[in-house]
């Protein structure tokens, strides 16, 4: 057995990459799958906070890769969702401590332990971490922010998937790929202010799998290390929801992208 | 009122800009894509030695890359620009 690998992938750093991954895990498992999201970010660990688990690490990737902890050992798991695991960067090791064949032994396993989806939160740039991130994927989540530095460096990120992949190198299909927006702020759009939707989507050539509004809960949720999908009423998790449905291959509207109505008193008081 | 206005002030929209700069550099980074390294150099060194002869600018200066099936070609076209004499040397 083999699990479906997503890499969630940016080039460029804070676009909501570790957000992004700790969402998708957590919706894949509420949608029943046996998922795990590993960390790639070897050195600058930080998905187990964004997942609310960092008090719980003890082996990481970086040990399984190297023989010094089983899987089982150093898969962590979620106290939400049982079939949710966590798999964390070390944060003593430098980024060379990650090997091609290390990583590939280690999604191989997760396979055979019965997990349908590997989730890989990579980090940002487009060098070793990144590169084996997105190596052995079948589907990649690209997070773009409506703003030009990323837009470009995404462009870059959709090029090395088509061409720098196990994938591609072996030219059994293509990865699927998947661009999400995030941090979009609709009021801003409005006044032409900042890249809409279509723009992004004309831009790269590829349309949107999602859109996530720009929202205070996404802080709220990091701070309480709660993956901000299971924030129901904010519009950012709702819209997480979707597009985890459209990735398992559900037919869902976008919302979120008008500038929500006041209502009386926010018209008075501003807000 | 001035000082309101100022207080007031939005910043321009600036979306429009941001489309068609990324635009460009999007569609030319993409031409150049999987191209040699050694290519920006090329043109560099190639803008000197015309430069020796006519002024161009290194815009005018075009390299691609073009990959057909086993074969590839290296296109490199130069805009001389019109009217202007050649240096004397």
């Amino acid at each position: 057995m083999t699990a479906e690998i997503i890499v969630v992938t940016s080039g460029k750093g804070g676009v909501g990459k570790t957000t992004t991954s700790a969402s998708l895990a957590t919706g894949l498992a509420m949608a029943g799958k046996k998922v795990a999201v590993i960390d790639f970010d070897v050195g600058l660990r930080n998905l187990d906070l964004i997942m609310g688990c960092e008090r719980r690490v003890v082996y990481d990737f970086v040990n399984v890769v190297h023989g010094e902890a089983t899987l089982k050992q150093a898969l962590i798991k979620d106290k939400r969702y049982e079939t949710l695991y966590v798999l964390a960067a070390s944060q003593t090791r430098d980024k060379d401590a990650l090997t091609q064949e290390g990583v590939e032994k280690v999604l191989e396993d997760l396979g055979k332990e019965g997990f349908d989806y590997v989730v890989c939160d990579s980090p940002a740039g487009i060098e070793k971490g990144a590169h084996l991130a997105m190596y052995f994927a079948d589907h990649a989540v690209v997070v773009v922010n409506p703003e030009v530095s990323s837009v470009r460096d995404s462009d870059r990120i959709l090029g090395l998937l088509a061409s720098k992949t196990r994938r591609a190198e072996r030219g059994d299909g293509a990865i699927k790929q998947h661009l999400l927006l995030t941090r979009y702020n609709p009021a801003r759009v409005a006044v032409g202010e900042m890249l809409s939707v279509k723009d992004v989507e004309e831009i790269l050539g590829i349309n949107v799998v999602g859109v996530i509004p720009e929202s205070e809960n996404v802080l709220a949720a990091s701070n309480a290390g709660v993956p901000v999908i299971l924030d129901d009423n904010s519009f950012a998790g709702q819209a997480y929801s979707d597009t985890v449905a459209r990735i398992l291959g559900e037919e869902r509207a976008l919302r979120f992208l008008e500038v929500p109505k006041k209502g009386f008193f926010q018209r008075v008081f501003g807000g | 009122m001035g000082i309101l206005d100022f207080l007031k002030r939005k910043p321009e929209p600036t979306a429009g800009l941001a489309k068609e700069r990324l635009r460009i550099i999007v569609a030319q980074e993409r031409s150049t894509r999987g191209a040699p390294d050694y290519l920006p150099l090329l043109r560099n060194e190639l803008l000197e030695v015309i430069k020796k002869y006519v002024h161009v600018d290194l815009e005018a200066i075009n390299i691609n890359v073009e990959r057909d099936s086993g074969h590839e070609i290296l296109e490199l076209s130069v805009a001389l620009p019109e009217n202007t004499p050649a240096k004397s040397i």
